[in-house]
């Protein structure tokens, strides 16, 4: 197992390496640049901006942009991500390490809720098919996939915060602040699991060896959660891993309607304000935590199934 | 006889209401097991046999499933109609059922210590420890040494014959009063049926447990059986103890499956084959339900209302011209019956 680990994270350099690549050439490729703002900076300003973030040569000639792609790459293997190049006095690290607990406790709480409707639905709804207990979560669900979240995000603000004056329209502040946010961010996640738990349920039901524990005088709830929990989840242990990756980074919609200081917005914003080493930065910060999170599921997938082995 | 009968089936009947129509799977079946008693039941696939059992323990999914009528009395319990909680108390204590197919009846998921030991946690009074260790004396009493290590493999690691004497210890841990046996060697190498035939026979003769064995394997019926049942089409056709249902036909059906039995001296013939097919049960009928491939078969069997009578003493038949005494099946020799020889000696 200690080699399988190792061998994965090992994956890991290569496939960074290729997205920051890319990423980077891209984000060059796009029209404008960082300092191309609404009020133009003036041009002394500009060239010392330029020299700072080494984009021109000392003597002013552009400088080309393989040599900028290695000095971020060797950068990149100290672990900076560089100063940001829309805001010069801030790196990049200390962005992301400001905003990305904010999106990471949003993804959590989302997560929580997204778990807590989501395999309960499905269980419901696979133990009579085909049934009313069946049709009613499964059309939620399907409602849940279809409308967007930023559909759903102002119809709570509008119902729950301006009308009932339950909790405020936007901020994060205070717990009761979590409560919209993570709920518009769950709702998709929560309607894909009670559809993957209903399906992967169904499935491992019709088993024989379902039959075999009912034939032992096993109980209903006892066959569901002794004997078929298991396998029945695998589908949706599978999804998690790019889900809390979705989750993690998806969150910018929710993250803007909620005005969320996460790092979804910083994100965004960057990609409009051409900050080269911004874009780069959370790319390859997102990148990281999707590799980590289908090892990790992997894992969990592995210890799930007896049959599996690491390979 | 009806005194000490274990378990009564009166009159079961489970269809199926799919999209296509009603399924007649089990349509008007009756009879009874006494204690200590084994009685096979025959069919081709399809004849419903696996269905009659199967609803024995309400193992049939409902809907689309259901019980038209009948009663199945176990020790003054109605398995079909009591609640949940009392049939649970019977499932796999009283009762148990061995599958046709150990590769896919074991939950690849649990160790096989667990699974094995349910039935004890579930029905007794024991602890884990207690019950671990009568797992780990089950699994010896099946032939599996090595269960201590044995007990905490996962299914896939044991080969079909070791799952299906897993099966059989898990089914029999309990010391139930009656055994179902559903085809438990149909999946298994020919070298392995006999094995587990011959382990079933020892663990009944131990425990004295009355067993319903189901097969389509008429060879296994004569050398395991008291007493067989032939089913057709959801109904039971002839029902007589085993050596009489083999020399004295009393239906046409029966005699058929007998002379398509390959005997070793009728090496180079064709083997016979009964023609045409079972009937699609989905479809009402009328009459016997073998009348359109039977080669004795008359107007009247069609129109006729078709019983099971008492065709000779403990032994019932559903052919009309059997009962009316127009036709006589037995044979006037002694049928071959090296075929139907016992498979665990052959």
């Amino acid at each position: 197992m200690f080699r399988f680990i190792a061998g994965r994270l090992l994956q890991m350099i290569p496939v960074l390496l290729i997205i920051a690549t890319l990423t980077f050439f891209m984000i060059r490729l796009a029209p404008g640049g960082p300092f191309d703002a609404e009020k133009s900076v003036s041009p002394e300003i500009r060239k010392s901006l330029e020299k700072y973030y080494r984009m021109v040569n000392p003597d002013g000639s552009p400088r080309s942009l393989w040599l900028q792609l290695g000095d971020y790459l060797g950068n990149l293997a100290k672990g900076d991500l560089g100063p940001s190049s829309k805001y010069s006095s801030r790196t990049v690290n200390e962005l992301i390490g400001e905003s990305f607990p904010v999106s990471a406790e949003l993804a959590l709480w989302s997560l929580l809720i997204a778990l807590g409707f989501g395999l309960p639905a499905g269980i419901t709804a696979s133990l009579r098919p085909n049934t009313a207990s069946d049709y009613i979560p499964s059309s939620l669900a399907m409602a849940g996939i279809s409308v967007p979240n930023f559909v759903i995000g102002p119809l709570l603000v509008l119902v729950f915060a301006l009308k009932l004056e339950w909790v405020r329209v936007s901020g994060w502040d205070d717990w009761i602040d979590r409560i919209l946010p993570s709920i518009t961010l769950g709702v998709l996640y929560a309607a894909y699991i009670a559809r993957l738990t209903r399906g992967g349920m169904l499935e491992i039901l019709s088993q024989d060896f379902i039959r075999t524990a009912r034939a032992k005088g096993a109980s209903q709830l006892r066959v569901v959660m002794k004997h078929a929990l298991r396998g029945g989840l695998v589908p949706v242990v599978s999804y998690l891993g790019p889900a809390v990756a979705g989750l993690v980074t998806g969150s910018f919609v929710v993250e803007s309607i909620f005005q969320v200081p996460g790092l979804g917005r910083y994100f965004v914003n960057a990609a409009f304000n051409r900050d080269y080493t911004m874009v780069l930065g959370a790319v390859l910060f997102y990148a990281a935590l999707i590799v980590l999170f289908n090892l990790l599921v992997d894992l969990v997938l592995v210890w799930m199934d007896p049959k599996q082995k690491f390979a | 006889m009806a005194g000490d009968a274990l378990l009564q089936v009166e009159d079961l009947r489970t269809y199926f209401h799919t999209r296509g129509g009603v399924v007649r799977a089990v349509d008007g079946v009756s009879f009874d097991i006494r204690k200590g008693e084994t009685l096979g039941i025959v069919g081709e696939s399809g004849s419903g046999k696996s269905v009659a059992c199967y609803s024995l323990l309400r193992l049939i999914p409902q809907p689309p499933g259901r019980f038209e009528s009948g009663r199945a009395m176990f020790d003054g319990t109605d398995l079909l109609h009591c609640s949940d909680e009392e049939l649970r108390k019977i499932r796999g204590n009283r009762l148990s059922m061995i599958f046709q197919d150990p590769m896919t009846s074991l939950n690849p998921y649990m160790r096989i210590g667990e699974q094995l030991i349910e039935p004890l946690l579930l029905h007794r009074d024991v602890s884990r420890d207690d019950a671990w260790q009568q797992g780990v004396a089950a699994l010896r009493d099946v032939g599996i040494q090595d269960g201590e290590k044995r007990m905490r493999s996962y299914p896939h690691e044991f080969s079909g014959g070791m799952r299906q004497r897993v099966m059989i210890a898990m089914a029999l841990i309990t010391r139930p009063e009656l055994l179902i046996a559903d085809e438990p060697t149909t999946a298994l190498d020919v070298t392995v049926q006999a094995q587990i035939l011959e382990l079933i026979r020892k663990m009944q003769c131990e425990l004295g447990s009355a067993v319903i064995f189901i097969t389509h394997d008429i060879g296994i019926v004569s050398s395991f059986c008291d007493r067989v049942l032939v089913m057709y089409a959801g109904r039971i056709i002839e029902t007589a103890p085993t050596a009489q249902l083999f020399y004295e036909p009393k239906h046409p059906y029966n005699q058929a499956l007998q002379r398509a039995i390959p005997a070793l001296n009728a090496k180079g013939r064709d083997l016979y084959t009964i023609p045409g097919a079972p009937p699609d049960v989905s479809k009402p009928m009328r009459g016997c339900p073998f009348a359109p491939r039977c080669e004795y078969a008359q107007e009247k069997c069609v129109t006729s209302k078709i019983e099971l009578w008492d065709v000779a003493p403990n032994h019932r038949s559903a052919c009309l011209r059997v009962k009316l005494g127009e036709i006589d099946l037995t044979p006037a020799e002694r049928p071959d019956t090296s075929a139907v020889e016992d498979p665990v000696r052959a």
